[in-house]
C-alpha cells in the first residue's frame, strides 16, 4: 500500500521490505556535459537501488545536483539527492526540496557540506544558515506537517526518503552514536556512513547503536569506497581530515605489489561488503566509487549484490 | 576587544602615493592593546612610511598622534585644529575610526591603515584569537560558555561535523574546533544530554543579516 510509505521512493520500499540495500555515487560533471553525466549514471543502471547525486563535493563547483538528480529522474534511473547547508540559506533549501520533488525526485541527503576552503573557490563567503541537524528536522517538517519552518501551509508538501550522514570515525568517538542517534530523533529515516576503513572501530560504532535501539528507527548503510593505489589510500589516511585509514591496510594494499593495487581494494571492499551483510544493525552498502562508476556493475556482481530486488 | 592587523606596508605605500602630507592617528583603545594601532605603532609606521618615500626619492611630511578613541565624537573633536592641513590622514584604528573621521570632517580625505579582523582576546602573549561574532542574540549558555557562531568554521549548532579531528577543525589543522572542546565539556560534567536537544533555527535578524545595526537606549539619550 503505497500511503504507508513515507515518500514510496524505491530506497524506501527495498528496506521496508527487509532487502540489503546497494547504493551508489555519482558526482555530476564540471560543467553541462550531459552526455557524459549520462553515461556516468548507465554504469549504475539496475547495479544500486539509488545514487547518489553529490552537491558540488569538496566545495568544487559543478552542475547542480538538482539538475543532475532531475536527468537521473529522466533516464529512470533513481537519485538520491544530497544539500549542503555551505551555499544555501534557508529560502533557497525550501524552495529547492520543493522543486527537487516536484522534478521526481524522493530521496534527499541533508548534509553540512565541506568547508569551502576545501575547493576552488576558498574566497566564497560560506552561508550556513542552519545546519544538517536543521535540515534534516526541516525536510521531515515539510514533508510530514505539510509545513514550512515558519509555520505557513505547504501547497503539496514534499514526500521525500530522508537521509542523513554520519562519519563514526570523526572525534570525539564516544559521542559520535549519539550524533547519530539525534539526527534519528530530527527525523532521518537513513543513515549513509563515511568509508569505512577502520572495521574494528566501526563494529563497535554498530554495537552501540544496536545497544541504543537506534537501528530500529532508522536503517544504516554502511559507506565504502574502494582504495585504487597506495597513493590514494596514503592520502586518505594523511589528508582527509575525519577519515581512518589502518596502517595494516596501506600494507596489505602494498604487500599486493604494483598492478595489483586496484584489484587487491576491490577485494578488501568485497570482504567488507560480506561483513556488512552479516552484521547487527546494518541494512545495506553506500558504494562510493569515486570517479570509478564503470568498475561498479564488477562490484555488485562480486558481491552477490544482482540483481538488484525488483518491487 | 576589537582585533586588526596593520595593511602590508605597500598597500599603504600605494594608498598615500599622491599624498606629499600625512598625518597618522592612533587610537588607545582596542587597537593599542592588540599592538596594531596605538602611539607606539603610529611612531613606527611614521618612519617606515618616510624611509620607504625617501628610498622612492620622494619625501613625505608625516605628523603623528594617538587620541584616547576614535569611536567617540568627544575625542574625535579634539583633533579638529590639526585635520585640514594634510593632503590624507591615516587612522590606524578599527574600522570605526577612519568612518567616524571622515564623518566629522567631511572635506579630509581618510585612510585605513589596519585591517578589522575580529572580537577577541589574547591567549597568551602576541596571540589573539577570536570569540565573538556579534550575532545580536548570545546563546554560549547553551555551549557551556563556548561560542560556536564565531568559533565553529561552519557555524553548527549541532556539531561537530565529520571532519573534526583529533580536536582540529577540518580546515586547518592549527584550528581548534570548538565543537570537540564542547563535547567533552558536556561529557565530562555528565551534561551531554544538552547537546541532543535540537536548537530552534537561528534568528539572524539580530546579526547583521537583519541590516546595520542601532542601539537607542532611551535612559541615556
Ligand atoms: S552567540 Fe553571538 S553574541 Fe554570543 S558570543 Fe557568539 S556571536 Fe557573540
Ligand atoms: S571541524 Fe569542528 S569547528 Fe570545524 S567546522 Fe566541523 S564542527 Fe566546526
Amino acid at each position: 500500500m503505497m500511503d504507508t510509505f513515507k515518500s514510496g521512493s524505491r530506497l524506501e520500499k527495498v528496506l521496508r521490505s527487509g532487502h540489503f540495500a546497494f547504493t551508489g555515487e555519482c558526482g555530476p560533471p564540471k560543467g553541462a556535459n550531459v552526455a557524459h553525466l549520462k553515461e556516468k549514471m548507465a554504469h549504475l543502471k539496475d547495479m544500486v537501488d539509488a545514487v547518489n547525486i553529490t552537491d558540488n563535493q569538496t566545495a568544487v563547483v559543478r552542475m547542480s545536483s538538482l539538475a543532475a538528480s532531475a536527468i537521473m529522474v529522466g533516464e529512470g534511473m533513481e537519485p538520491n539527492y544530497q544539500l549542503v547547508c555551505r551555499d544555501r540559506n534557508r529560502l533557497a533549501i525550501m524552495s529547492d526540496i520543493l522543486g527537487a520533488y516536484s522534478l521526481g525526485i524522493r530521496n534527499m541527503l541533508c548534509l553540512s557540506g565541506d568547508h569551502q576552503k576545501f575547493g576552488n573557490f576558498p574566497e566564497a563567503k560560506n552561508v550556513y544558515d542552519i545546519d544538517s541537524m536543521q535540515l534534516i528536522a526541516m525536510v521531515k517538517k515539510m514533508r510530514d506537517e505539510g509545513r514550512f519552518i515558519n509555520g505557513e501551509d505547504i501547497d503539496v508538501p514534499p514526500r521525500l526518503f530522508i537521509g542523513a550522514a554520519a562519519n563514526p570515525f570523526a572525534d570525539p568517538f564516544e559521542f559520535r552514536v549519539h550524533r547519530l542517534s539525534a539526527k534519528i530523533n530530527a527525523g532521518a529515516d537513513f543513515i549513509q556512513t563515511q568509508c569505512i576503513y577502520n572495521m574494528d572501530k566501526f563494529r563497535k560504532y554498530m554495537e552501540m547503536a544496536v545497544d541504543m535501539g537506534l537501528t530500529e528507527n532508522c536503517y544504516i548503510l554502511a559507506g565504502i569506497t574502494p582504495l585504487k593505489s597506495v597513493r590514494m589510500a596514503e592520502y586518505m589516511a594523511g589528508q582527509v581530515p575525519g577519515m581512518d585509514v589502518p596502517v595494516e591496510l596501506i600494507d596489505r594494499l602494498k604487500a599486493a605489489g604494483k598492478g595489483n593495487y586496484a584489484e587487491e581494494g576491490i577485494r578488501i571492499a568485497l570482504e567488507q561488503i560480506a561483513e556488512f551483510r552479516e552484521m547487527k544493525g546494518v541494512a545495506g552498502v553506500h558504494l562510493m566509487a569515486i570517479e570509478w562508476e564503470h568498475k561498479v556493475p564488477e562490484i555488485a556482481e562480486r558481491a552477490g549484490m544482482l540483481p538488484r530486488p525488483s518491487l | 576587544m576589537i582585533i586588526a592587523d596593520r595593511k602590508p606596508l605597500g598597500e599603504i605605500l600605494e594608498m598615500i602615493e599622491p599624498c606629499n602630507t600625512l598625518l597618522i592617528l592612533g587610537c588607545k583603545g582596542c587597537v593599542t592593546v592588540c599592538n596594531v594601532g596605538g602611539q607606539k605603532e603610529v611612531e613606527v609606521l611614521s618612519s617606515l612610511l618616510k624611509i620607504a618615500r625617501k628610498k622612492e626619492g620622494k619625501e613625505i611630511r608625516i605628523d603623528e598622534k594617538a587620541i584616547e578613541r576614535q569611536c567617540d565624537p568627544e575625542y574625535i573633536d579634539q583633533v579638529r585644529e590639526m585635520v585640514g592641513a594634510y593632503d590624507a590622514v591615516m587612522s590606524i584604528a578599527c574600522g570605526v575610526g577612519p568612518q567616524f573621521l571622515s564623518e566629522a570632517y567631511p572635506k579630509q580625505k581618510f585612510f585605513p591603515g589596519v585591517n578589522t579582523t575580529f572580537m577577541g582576546g589574547a591567549v597568551q602573549h602576541g596571540v589573539w584569537e577570536e570569540r565573538c561574532a556579534g550575532c545580536g542574540t548570545c546563546v554560549i549558555h547553551f555551549f557551556d560558555g563556548m561560542c560556536p557562531i564565531a568559533r565553529c568554521s561552519k557555524s553548527l549548532l549541532h556539531g561537530p561535523c565529520g571532519g573534526s579531528d583529533h580536536g582540529s577543525c577540518e580546515i586547518n589543522k592549527d584550528v581548534v574546533c570548538i565543537w570537540d572542546k564542547i563535547v567533552r565539556k558536556k561529557m565530562e560534567n555528565g551534561r551531554l544530554s544538552d547537546l541532543l536537544e535540537m536548537k530552534p533555527f537561528k534568528d539572524w535578524r539580530t546579526a547583521r543579516d537583519g541590516g546595520p545595526r542601532r542601539r537607542i537606549r532611551e535612559d541615556l539619550t
